[in-house]
């Protein structure tokens, strides 16, 4: 492993998240009027617009509120909540745990299913198991995650087959049935579409690693199948999955919103569509940077696992 | 082993390997593909089989098909294969994986791809002993695996099992892949292109590992290569096949003296050979397309020697001596009057003005970002280091060395593809570093490059038809119709049928392909052509006719070249001078009388000495340089060859930089002159070979 390369990407994702930063706290300057004004909307008196100007700092020197935002977003310091006037990390923290276990959950989901299935599928390829596995993935790819997660509940949560419960969340301390009843459904809903990017990517790349010339050389020294398959085939074969695992991971964590919310998931995405409607400045900013701070270290995640499989990999050469 | 063995053994009928009336077909849309057809070949234990032949003449192909590794869609209606008298073609899947590996080892051409770059050369190498050998435990299969590292001549195996493939040179990977195949002591080992894409210094390393191997592990070798050079030094007999049949069986000494063949004549004839002084024969026509195969001899279109009667009814294999067999009706008049390899008259140039001049170029490559630089202690690739050269007008300059030795780099820096690092590159006198845009713009209309890889240097959406034309478009003011008539007229130079202007480059041969990139160079009448490596990816009966061609519009245009090229055959057919490359320097420059005779420069004496000869009994002796070229981040102090120089002197080659100066003691360093940088003498330098 090289530790160059990785000290680098490392970096790469700091920088990246204080451009980010950089980058929200330009939104909020750009916004026309000062966001105090925006808080208070149409009841904004000259008083009302000095004392917000006063409680959320805007009267400091730009340099100044660039700096603490910035230094803010390293140190999960994002301020007051207006609305409740808790700290803003206090508010995102326990709905981002829930959210993970979401997303990290509907991610297992994908790895323990998807990437078996689309390995099955190269190994068979163009035989019927083949064609059924990449049919249905197919119709995975176009069912949008409102239609799968309304189908769901209809289906599951009412009788005859009263699975499921209709939405809510219960903490693992809880019990873990209980716990993962809640989970399946919007964990379900949320990978029919990342499945079939998951299935799909491993099927095609595991078909183009099966035709490569050191999987002959493999057979050629009369190795099973499987063999070949398990020792030679896989690891390089499923390389670009992890990239598409990393993207999707992202994209889930900004994705949420609407699953959360038919599931009445108490997570990040319910959170971010409250502190919008309440205009909650600082959470409102909390809930950009974290999804993308999330995109940004699963990505950091995905080169690491990278320089595991594929030792080609070394600083400037990809 | 002795022919006379080889003869001896033969008649006992001891056959290791025997292929009877193979046949291999392909489904293919639309058609079949008869890829083999009625071939036999036989191998016995103790002996190296050569089996040549040019791209599509389905020499690989019968490689799988003896480890029974054919596409899904191949088929083989009649023939078969027997090794130790059982039956192949009917053997089970369990039986197969028993046997391969262990008792049959393929190894593939291309060594970068038929390594696993995610497992270590020594997982790859143990996994196939604990498969098919009685080893009890870790320990022991290591111990195989150091073994056969160390029987391949692979510099420290205790490190090299724990490095993975992209950590090793090409040479190395080739070895690390003929180890795998060695590992569980086959009895048949085949050798698909064990040499293609290595350089000539590296070659000759492994030819002489492939004889070693034989000795030591009494196997059978089927060596499959393009190179006859290769099959004549080390093959006992060959098989020369073209288009799926076999043409002509025999030991290589009966094959290559008395050619029974007309299309091994040919071959031969095309066949770039130094120090010959050989005009380059090229074959007429291309290898036909398999999915349709005509009556009579497979060859005839392109044969010298045809009549009627060689295009009706089956070519029958007729015997000439007991060891020598051919497909050919008239071989007799083949034999009797063979087709004769011309003397080339080599030109007597007189080169006109200095048009490119290059001072001091120094060229580095990845010279590290600002985090890089931080972070590690990093060095820049140092491609070109402090090079001087002359290019006079209608003068052909050649350039030489391995892979890695800048030789690209400087072709391109001094067309300013890349910007130099310093140094003062001077087009006609007027420093390029200062040219107006106007003047930048005549330049590059004045000079032009081909490369190695005409399908990759063509646009694949557009057409003959708007490639050629391109260069009109951008620095003449011709019109339409006098474009269109121009592009019919370098069509015509390049001996292109006008039919295939509407074709895209991926329905062209590669032959094709690279005559419409000369084309193209030429459209601007440039009065230089950079051609890097522009024959390697072609097959030598194309290689010719190429070369030819090139000869020719140099002469119509008077044109100055650049020719980059690892193949001295090809720098001898073509270069008026030439220089020699090693690590970013020109070690040695001179007319091609200069620099192929002595004195020499130990490179080059080494470059000159690994190219394998076409005569079978050539036994003069060769150097073998030490190890592979040094990385150009951080090369040798003092002379760079120091580390690998079979006529180092002493410490004086690892402090001193010799200079490039003039061999005949006038100390001058003119264009003209032979100039070597070495700290020996001119006697040491001219000494013959077994004295060193």
């Amino acid at each position: 492993m090289n530790t160059l390369y990785l000290a680098k990407r490392v970096v790469i994702a700091f920088l990246s998240l204080f451009i980010v930063s950089s980058l929200v706290f330009g939104m909020t300057m750009a916004l026309p009027g000062s966001a105090a004004e925006i808080i208070l909307g149409t009841q904004q008196t000259e008083e009302s617009v000095q004392q917000v100007r006063e409680e959320m700092g805007l009267n400091r020197p730009l340099h100044v509120r660039y700096l603490d935002f910035v230094v803010g977003t390293f140190t999960l310091d994002w301020g007051q909540s207006l609305v409740s006037d808790q700290p803003v990390v206090d508010l995102i923290a326990p709905r981002l745990a829930r959210t993970l276990q979401l997303a990290l959950f509907a991610m297992l989901l994908s790895i323990v299913i998807a990437i078996p299935l689309g390995v099955i599928a190269a190994a068979d390829r163009d035989t019927i198991v083949d064609t059924l596995i990449t049919s249905v993935s197919y119709v995975g790819v176009s069912i949008p995650s409102f239609v799968s997660a309304s189908l769901l509940l209809l289906f599951l949560t009412t009788p005859p087959l009263d699975l499921f419960p209709t939405g809510g969340f219960v903490p693992f301390s809880e019990g873990f049935v209980p716990w993962l009843r809640h989970l399946i459904l919007p964990a379900v809903s949320l990978n029919v579409i990342i499945f079939a990017y998951v299935l799909r990517q491993t099927r095609s790349s595991m078909i183009e690693t099966l035709e490569s010339d050191y999987i002959r050389t493999a057979r050629l020294k009369g190795l099973t199948e499987r063999s070949v398959l398990a020792k030679h085939a896989l690891r390089n074969g499923l390389l670009p999955t992890v990239t598409v695992l990393a993207i999707n991971f992202g994209w889930m964590m900004g994705s949420v919103v609407i699953v959360e919310e038919i599931f009445s998931y108490p997570g990040m995405g319910r959170l971010i569509v409250q502190a919008i409607s309440e205009r909650d400045l600082p959470v409102i900013q909390a809930g950009i940077l974290v999804p993308t701070a999330a995109f940004i270290f699963a990505n950091l995640l995905a080169d690491i696992v990278y320089t595991y499989l594929d030792p080609r990999i070394q600083l400037g050469e990809q | 082993m002795s022919r006379q063995d080889f003869d001896r053994r033969s008649s006992q009928g001891d056959r290791l390997l025997s292929v009877d009336g193979l046949n291999v077909e392909f489904a293919v849309p639309g058609g079949t593909i008869r890829a083999l057809r009625d071939v036999s070949i036989s191998v016995e234990t103790g002996e190296t089989l050569g089996i040549a032949g040019e791209s599509g003449s389905g020499k690989s192909t019968l490689a799988l098909a003896i480890v029974r590794y054919l596409d899904s869609n191949a088929r083989v209606p009649s023939g078969e294969i027997r090794f130790k008298g059982r039956d192949l073609l009917g053997m089970s899947r369990r039986e197969l994986q028993s046997l391969r590996g262990n008792e049959i080892a393929h190894v593939a051409q291309n060594a970068s791809r038929a390594l696993n770059p995610s497992l270590t050369i020594g997982e790859q190498i143990k996994e196939t002993v604990e498969l098919h050998q009685d080893v009890s435990g870790n320990a022991a299969a290591m111990e195989r695996v150091y073994e056969v590292l160390h029987q391949v001549n692979i510099p420290d195996p205790e490190g090299m099992v724990d490095r993975y493939p992209n950590e090793l040179s090409g040479g190395q990977q080739q070895r690390a892949l003929i180890a795998v195949g060695l590992s569980c002591n086959p009895e048949l080992l085949i050798l698909d292109e064990p040499t293609t894409g290595l350089d000539v210094t590296t070659q000759a390393k492994l030819l002489d590992l492939i004889e070693e191997l034989k000795a030591e592990y009494d196997v059978g070798i089927v060596l499959i290569t393009h190179n006859l050079g290769v099959i004549a030094q080390i093959a006992d007999r060959v098989n020369i096949l073209y288009a799926g049949e076999m043409m002509e069986k025999g030991t290589v000494r009966e094959v290559f003296e008395e050619p029974a063949n007309p299309y091994t004549q040919a071959l031969l004839a095309t066949t770039p050979e130094l120090d010959k002084n050989k005009e380059l024969r090229a074959i007429p026509g291309q290898i036909p397309e398999l999915g349709s195969i005509p009556d009579g001899c497979i060859f005839a279109d392109r044969c010298a020697f045809a009549t009627e009667e060689c295009r009706s009814g089956d070519i029958d294999v007729e015997t000439v001596s007991p060891t020598h067999q051919t497909r050919c009706r008239r071989w007799e008049t083949a034999v009797a009057d063979p087709i004769e390899t011309g003397t080339a008259t080599r030109r007597s140039s007189t080169p006109g003005d200095v048009i490119l001049s290059i001072e001091n170029l120094v060229k580095h490559y990845d010279e590290g970002a600002f985090l890089r630089n931080l972070l590690g202690d990093h060095q820049p690739v140092r491609a070109v280091r402090d090079v001087s050269l002359t290019i006079r007008e209608g003068e052909t300059v050649g350039l030489v060395g391995e892979s890695g030795c800048g030789k690209s780099t400087l072709g391109r820096t001094l067309l300013r593809l890349h910007d130099p690092t310093t140094g003062r590159i001077t087009f006609r006198g007027t420093d390029l570093a200062s040219m107006s845009k106007a003047q930048r713009r005549e330049f590059r209309s004045e000079c032009q490059i081909i490369f190695q890889d005409p399908e990759a240097s063509l646009n694949p959406r557009k057409t003959v038809n708007e490639i050629v034309p391109r260069p009109l478009r951008l620095f003449t003011d011709l019109d339409e119709p006098a474009r269109e008539e121009r592009v019919e007229e370098l069509l015509d130079q390049v001996n292109l049928s006008l039919d295939l202007k509407t074709k895209f480059p991926h329905e062209l041969s590669g032959g094709q392909q690279q005559r419409v990139a000369i084309a193209r160079a030429f459209a601007a009448n440039p009065s230089l052509v950079v051609l890097d490596e522009p024959v390697s990816s072609l097959d030598v009966s194309v290689q010719a006719s190429i070369l030819n061609l090139l000869s020719e519009l140099r002469e119509e245009y008077n044109t100055s070249y650049l020719l980059i090229s690892h193949d001295m055959g090809v720098i001898e057919s073509v270069c008026d001078r030439l220089a020699i490359m090693y690590l970013g320097k020109i070690v040695e420059r001179g007319t091609l009388e200069d620099v192929f005779e002595p004195p020499y420069h130990p490179y080059t004496r080494s470059l000159l000495s690994s190219i394998p000869s076409l005569d079978p009994d050539d036994d003069t002796d060769r150097i073998r340089l030490e190890g592979d070229v040094p990385s150009a981040r951080t090369p040798p102090s003092g002379c760079s060859f120091h580390t690998r120089c079979p006529q180092k002197i002493g410490e004086v080659c690892e402090a001193e930089e010799p200079p490039l100066e003039a061999v005949d003691g006038t100390g001058g360093d003119g264009e003209a002159a032979h100039c070597v940088s070495c700290h020996l003498d001119r006697e040491e330098m001219s000494r013959p070979l077994d004295d060193i």
